[in-house]
């Protein structure tokens, strides 16, 4: 047992600390912070590219693919460093999600055809696999691919489409059988957005945005080549990824940052002649949450340090998912407590010193949206059972 | 011991319950909630021909002379239709305070006005470094001449947008936080000096932040005693907490019986997702918090209408409850809808939301908690 930092480490921390500094500048982040799409998405991707550019953009990935190669230990400081900056984590579903499907299942040529533009962020992924009349039971999906010479023709709708509206590309679980199991009739198609046939319509979210989609198929034609793996065997590699999706949902860097902001904001609220933070009662409010998160935090270094001697994230992942997001929730909601009355501002032409307040109307939006996360990459009754199945026996 | 309604309470109850369900659904609230002015005056004219605008008031100013038990059967109707017009700021708070504080011809010149629905008032209390403490007045009143001047900022002021005259809290004496040497005055917002900037909030109100420029008010708009204003405005702020608390109970109401409805119809895994114990068993407990709120609300109600000593503590009760059930009550809605319940188009964000402003509204849980503690313990 011993977590302290190696010179090497630290050597290595204090290079994160100097490369975000520099590189996430003050006018890239006026255009991250930016309410118009556009804007928004190509300063995602400029930051991606300057992440690739300096060989950081998949730290999950192996090295072969174009991954760093860093150590359970280096992969926890890269985190900290990225999110205690205040540097959101990358747009997952390429780098996270589809890419190691890809690099895992699919053919040579699919690789040669999709990672690079995945690392060079040149191409953006969305996911389709939640349809209206299938979330938590992913496995009963309808959207049906009908082979027809060496293409597919696909035909359903999928919804809840994160980034739909901005996408290149969208992995898709489709309906190829519906003989014996149905998750044994599902394939993993890689379909183009610019397909004739598909349509994406908006839905906007309790947070006032719209990030997410319902998008139809109407039959779309899609080539056979652009299946992964075996007709049939989807949902396998959709199971693989869904580990993966969920460890990295738990965000506890990302957590422990907004934990600090809310400290800094209480300090500065008074309340009845007092600064909010000495108050008794907001204090046990915070240790609550930083207690839990200090355990948490050390929950997950368990999961990596055994991921990276050779295991594969398995049930784990899934406390990891539902404490992660309670987590999440409860800082969101701290900070809503602070911003008292203010907490309901929505975006205005007023700027903070005609309104009065600074992070109000942003605490909304974050809280607001947050509440999506106890609901996507499976629900956290869904992962409830599958500890309760997988962990306990039950 | 007795928990029934009059049969004119209940024609009340069910008045306000009809107009909602016949003309005031969840698109037509997203109509008015989208508009410029965040409200209907055609709605607020009906509001004053059915008398619901009169309610508090007395007989000798044309007012219902209606109870706590009364303001409460509205409210929790309001808050089941999420009302967007202004009957607390109007009514309750502009009204209450001068139906209790005004002088006579104060009283006989604006009250009729509220009823028949020509007047729209704002209480403009709440400061940037107030948060939830009623004393913290910055704002300055002094006077010169027989008029006073006033300085200083009101923020967040509910139906500041849209009032024509609000009731300013303003220091005439004392330190910035002490409880006495507050004075209330009432103003017209049309009034040299006085800038208003509207801006929207997650539950639909329109709100303003409303900043004072040397704006001369008589001493005859003065509401209340010199100097005592703190009193007035808490004997007002505890009756509006039992008028909040109310809606929210409408609202708690709504959300249990809509996502109770949900869990019957949603099918997963083949059946429907109200068949899952891990689930029955939290509409079970939101169920139990919207009962256990209900009695407290109760409880206030009839500590107010007797005017019971202990009537802060109840009040003070039943506000730690709201906060705590409603965030239990809201947070399991949108949980158990799944992603439709992240939607902006279905109305349990927009329940969720309106609850969550009431918590702000005159101190949130931790607020009221520590009041209580206060009074219980000390
Ligand atoms: C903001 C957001 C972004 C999303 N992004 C994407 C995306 O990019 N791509 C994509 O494919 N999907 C996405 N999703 C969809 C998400 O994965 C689904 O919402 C999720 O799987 C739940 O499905 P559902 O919404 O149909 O809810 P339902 O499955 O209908 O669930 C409703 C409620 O019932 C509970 N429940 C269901 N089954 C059980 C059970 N057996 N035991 C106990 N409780 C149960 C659930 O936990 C939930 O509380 C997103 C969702 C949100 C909210």
């Amino acid at each position: 047992m011993d977590t302290a930092f190696s010179q090497e480490e630290l050597a290595f921390r204090d290079e994160v600390r100097a490369f975000i500094a520099k590189a996430y500048d003050a006018e890239l982040q006026a255009r991250l912070a930016s309410g118009e799409p556009q804007v928004y998405k190509q300063a995602v991707v400029e930051w991606q590219k300057r992440l690739h550019e300096k060989g950081w953009i998949a730290p999950n990935w192996p090295v072969e693919h174009g991954g760093t190669g860093w150590d359970a230990t280096r992969q926890f400081i890269y985190d900290s460093e990225r999110a205690a900056a205040g540097v959101r984590d990358v747009v997952p579903f390429g780098l996270k999600m589809v890419g190691p499907v890809l690099y895992t299942f699919g053919t040579q040529a699919q690789k040669d055809r999709f990672l690079p533009a995945i690392l060079a962020s040149d191409e953006w992924w969305c996911q389709g696999y939640s349809e209206p009349g299938s979330g938590s039971d992913l496995a009963s999906l309808k959207t049906k691919a009908v082979l027809d010479g060496d293409e597919y023709v696909v035909t359903g709708a999928k919804i809840w489409t994160t980034y739909a509206q901005f996408a290149d590309w969208i992995f898709c679980l489709v309906r190829t059988s519906n003989e014996g199991k149905k998750q044994e009739g599902i394939s993993f198609l890689l379909i183009d957005m610019k397909s004739p046939g598909v349509k994406v319509n908006p839905i906007v979210s309790i947070d006032n945005h719209h990030s997410l989609n319902e998008v139809e198929f109407n039959d779309v034609r899609v080539p056979v080549a652009n299946r992964i793996g075996e007709e049939n065997k989807g949902w396998t590699y959709a199971k693989a990824l869904l580990a993966h999706e969920r460890t990295s949902i738990a965000g506890v860097a990302d957590t422990k940052r907004g934990l600090n902001l809310v400290r800094e904001y209480a300090k500065r609220e008074v309340n009845g002649g007092k600064s909010l933070l000495a108050d008794p009662m907001f204090q046990v409010r915070m240790s609550d949450i930083e207690i839990e998160l200090m355990a948490l935090e050390f929950t997950e270094l368990r999961v990596l340090a055994a991921v990276a001697s050779g295991g594969a994230p398995g049930a784990e992942s899934s406390l990891l998912k539902i404490k992660g997001t309670e987590l999440q929730q409860a800082v969101q909601s701290l900070t809503m407590e602070v911003a008292a009355y203010y907490q309901g501002v929505l975006p205005n032409d007023l700027g903070a010193e005609q309104l009065g307040h600074e992070f109000g109307s942003k605490a909304r939006q974050s809280y607001m949206y947050g509440r999506a996360a106890t609901v996507y990459g499976g629900s956290n009754e869904v992962q409830k059972n599958i500890i309760a199945k997988a962990v306990l026996g039950l | 011991m007795n928990f029934e309604f009059t049969e004119e309470q209940i024609m009340l109850r069910d008045s306000v319950a009809r107009f909602i369900q016949d003309e005031y659904d969840f698109d037509m609230r997203q109509q008015i909630a989208k508009s410029a002015q965040g409200i209907s005056q055609d709605q607020w004219g009906t509001f004053a021909e059915l008398g619901w605008l009169s309610i508090p008031f007395a007989e000798e100013h044309g007012g219902f002379g209606g109870s706590a038990v009364d303001v409460m059967l509205v409210m929790e109707q309001l808050g089941k239709g999420l009302v967007l017009e202004p009957y607390l700021a109007t009514v309750l708070l502009f009204g209450g305070l001068l139906q209790k504080g005004a002088s006579a011809p104060l009283q006989a010149k604006y009250i009729p006005k509220i009823i028949d629905g020509t007047c729209l008032g704002a209480f403009a209390y709440l400061e940037r470094q107030s948060r939830y403490e009623l004393a913290d007045v910055a704002s300055t009143a002094s006077l010169k001449g027989s008029d006073y001047v006033l300085n200083g900022e009101k923020v967040v002021v509910l139906n500041g947008a849209n009032a024509d005259h609000a009731i300013v809290s303003a220091r005439t004496s004392g330190g910035q936080s002490d409880e006495s040497g507050i004075s209330l005055f009432l103003i017209p917002l049309d009034a040299h000096g006085v800038q208003r900037l509207g801006y929207r909030m997650m539950d639909g109100q329109l709100v303003a932040n409303l900043v004072f420029k040397d704006v001369a008010v008589p001493a005859a708009h003065l509401v209340g005693e010199l100097d005592q204003g703190l009193a007035l405005m808490q004997d007002v702020v505890m009756e509006a907490n039992m008028a909040l608390a109310a809606e929210a109970l409408g609202i708690m109401e709504q959300l249990n019986s809509k996502t109770l409805e949900y869990t019957k119809t949603r099918k997963q895994f083949g059946v429907a997702i109200g068949s899952f114990q891990a689930l029955q068993h939290r509409m079970v407990d939101t169920f139990m918090a919207y009962e256990q709120t209900k009695s407290l609300l109760y409880r206030a109600v009839c500590a107010l209408t007797d005017d019971e000593e202990d009537a802060a503590t109840a009040v003070h009760a039943l506000k730690v409850m709201v906060d705590r059930a409603g965030k239990l009550i809201f947070s399991e809605a949108i949980q158990l809808h799944g992603g439709m319940g992240l939607t902006d188009e279905l109305d349990i964000g927009h329940f969720a939301k309106r609850l969550m402003m009431i918590n702000t509204t005159f101190g949130n849980g931790d607020h009221h908690q520590a009041q209580f503690n206060a009074l219980r313990y000390n």
